[in-house]
């Protein structure tokens, strides 16, 4: 599904975050939000999510993101936020079936169709053994599947993704990583992410979208964006870029 | 620990919903048996048996003592069996909202505000020269106004009012309206004298005095309380995950939780304006329940009517027979086993400041 967002501006408290975004992804794109802290990134995508009151246009394949109830757009848009809340106590499997959430009846129970969902997704992401377990148990690495897994159980085609792999070593943040990727390909699903580590993002997306005091600052191929000028003027970092297999390698060095 | 496939979601398991009958049933036979007058249990059963229809089984009792459980102890136990789920059921479905595992009917104020409304009608009543000996009808329901004031209070002062703030934040805000309620109480009964020795003896617990008057009065509203709640055992679940993520999950927060406010402080109400107050059953029954039988609501609902219904019924049965021929108030002896539960909690939630 297509995602359009046109004219999107947001103010959190009075204060103006974002001045009139625009951002296309592509059905079955992997589009990547870069941008310094409080660039307004997580903002964006709670706006996209619909977790926040904006004006400007949203929309998911053709629909308007306000025309569509909650409970439809949860089909459609699935959120993983950056830093989630580990309820105490809860078992990875209770977890993962809060994504039916938007398939079940406001006060009825799960179906069968909603735990042979959740059975699967769990299998997928390797995460069987540890579905009696409590979330809060697990490594940092383990409970970033978990959380993946609970969007992938909302069966959405929109995945928004905020800075997924920042909580983890680079062994981790590369097994999440080609983990979306893999279930982009085979589910056909639109990647909308945000991320620090730059050269990361430019290898995982097809396009990046420099977002910088609440403005595009720049979008396209990563190999448009991540150059050492539009970096240095935004990041105020001095950056060696150099070709790679799969996009820029992105090196900071000093002055 | 791998169960694979095999793994299900978090349910109530029929074992722990027979534990639970068996726990109303036993604290039902011992508060029935026991009091100055001690009874056999068997002969005990036998009686309540006898109350269904078609039945008649000789329990060799006389007719005296048939009366003092049909009359005097019934309609006490079974209304202890109502108070005790509903504070029990109260207590977990203000944490759940909260996401706050010291939030208690008691502590966030709602059981002052439930004691405001009572005291203003029973002044109101005696100022009014009305001498009859039963609560008024319209009790529970200024009751549940007086509740849902200060649950909502307690909401503004503890959860809109600033960022950075603690569980303990929401107790304090509670605190603090409990005692502005409780100012407002005192201010009332100096004002009307005349009430003071009625409004005294229901404070101290009115089940001292229960009969089937008050389990007619509060059962409707225990009802709808349990009714409502319970049906949104899942919904709590999903609250869980905070405000955000439960939008992101096709739910109305705001709108789960006004329901559940207001279904919870109904029961409160209906509790205290039966019971007088009685506080920390919402607190020590769902967290024994939760270190046991696990956080879900699904779990944690059903088990904490069952068992708060027992707890307070056995409790009644210590406050009254621990210190024959005196009895002591209920709420003490609830405030004597909750205070360090209370300390218990505190400590299990570690540094957690969320
Ligand atoms: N409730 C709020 N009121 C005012 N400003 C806010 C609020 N929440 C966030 N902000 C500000 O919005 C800006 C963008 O935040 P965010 O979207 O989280 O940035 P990013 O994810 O790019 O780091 C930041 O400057 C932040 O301080
Ligand atoms: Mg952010």
């Amino acid at each position: 599904m297509t995602v359009h967002v046109t004219g999107l501006r947001v103010a959190l408290d009075g204060t103006p975050i974002l001045h009139g975004v625009d951002l296309t992804v592509a059905a079955g794109e992997w589009v990547t939000v870069i941008g310094p802290n409080g660039a307004g990134k997580s903002t964006l995508l709670r706006a996209v999510g619909g977790l926040l009151p904006f004006t400007g246009t949203v929309t998911i394949a053709g629909t308007e993101l306000g025309r569509l109830a909650r409970r439809a757009r949860a089909r459609r848009v699935a959120t993983v936020v950056q830093s989630p809340v580990v309820p105490p106590g809860m078992a990875v499997l209770d977890y993962v079936l809060l994504g039916r959430t938007p398939y079940i009846a406001p006060l009825g129970r799960e179906s069968a169709a909603d735990l042979t969902a959740v059975h699967d997704v769990l299998r997928r992401l390797d995460l069987e053994p540890f579905a009696s377990r409590r979330l809060e148990t697990l490594s940092g690495g383990e409970r970033q599947r978990v959380f993946l897994a609970r969007a992938l159980a909302q069966g959405a085609s929109v995945l928004l993704l905020d800075e997924p792999t920042s909580a983890l070593d680079i062994g981790h943040q590369q097994e999440v990583l080609e983990l979306v990727d893999r279930l982009r390909r085979e589910n056909g699903l639109t990647v909308l992410a945000t991320m620090h580590d730059l050269t990361t993002a430019g290898e995982y997306a097809d396009r990046l979208v420099l977002l910088a005091d609440g403005r595009v600052a720049a979008a396209g191929p990563p190999a448009d964006v991540l150059t050492e000028t539009l970096l240095a003027e935004h990041y105020r970092v001095r950056v060696r870029v150099i070709p790679g297999d799969h996009g820029p390698l992105v090196v900071p060095v000093r002055g | 620990m791998t169960l694979g496939p095999a793994a299900r979601p978090a349910r109530l398991r029929p074992l722990w919903l027979v534990a639970g009958a068996v726990a109303v049933v036993a604290a039902a036979l011992a508060g029935l048996a026991f009091g100055p007058v001690t009874l056999p249990p068997g002969s005990v059963a036998a009686e309540l048996l006898n109350l269904l229809p078609g039945v008649r089984i000789d329990s060799g009792l006389t007719e005296r003592e048939v009366a003092i459980i049909t009359e005097l102890r019934l309609p006490r136990v079974v209304l202890g069996l109502i108070v005790g789920g509903m504070l029990a059921l109260a207590g977990t479905a203000y944490q759940g909202v909260f996401r706050n595992p010291l939030a208690d009917p008691h502590l966030l104020g709602v059981a002052s505000g439930a004691g405001l409304g009572v005291t203003a009608v029973i002044a109101g009543r005696v100022a009014a020269g009305d001498a009859t000996t039963n609560l008024p009808v319209g009790v529970p329901v200024a009751a549940f106004v007086g509740a849902v004031g200060a649950v909502g209070l307690t909401y503004l002062l503890g959860v809109a009012g600033g960022r950075g703030r603690s569980p303990a934040t929401l107790i304090l805000a509670g605190v603090a309206v409990s005692a502005f309620l409780d100012a407002a109480q005192t201010y009332l009964m100096q004002r009307h004298v005349d009430s003071l020795r009625e409004v005294y003896s229901w404070l101290l617990g009115r089940l001292a005095t229960a009969g089937w008057h008050d389990v007619r009065m509060v059962l409707p509203y225990a009802v709808v309380t349990a009714a409502v709640v319970l049906a949104h055992r899942r919904v709590l679940d999903v609250l869980g995950v905070g405000d955000a993520e439960a939008t992101a999950l096709g739910l109305h927060p705001q709108r789960a939780r006004l329901v559940l406010l207001a279904a919870a402080s109904l029961g409160t109400a209906a509790a205290v304006s039966v019971s007088g107050l009685i506080g920390f059953v919402g607190i020590i029954v769902p967290h024994t329940l939760r270190m046991l039988a696990g956080a879900s609501h699904r779990v944690l609902l059903p088990l904490s009517v069952l068992f708060g219904g027992a707890f307070l019924t056995l409790t009644d049965l210590v406050a009254r027979t621990v210190a024959t021929p005196a009895e002591i108030p209920i709420g003490v002896v609830t405030a004597f086993l909750g205070a360090p539960f209370f300390v218990l909690v505190l400590r299990s939630m570690g540094g957690r400041t969320t």
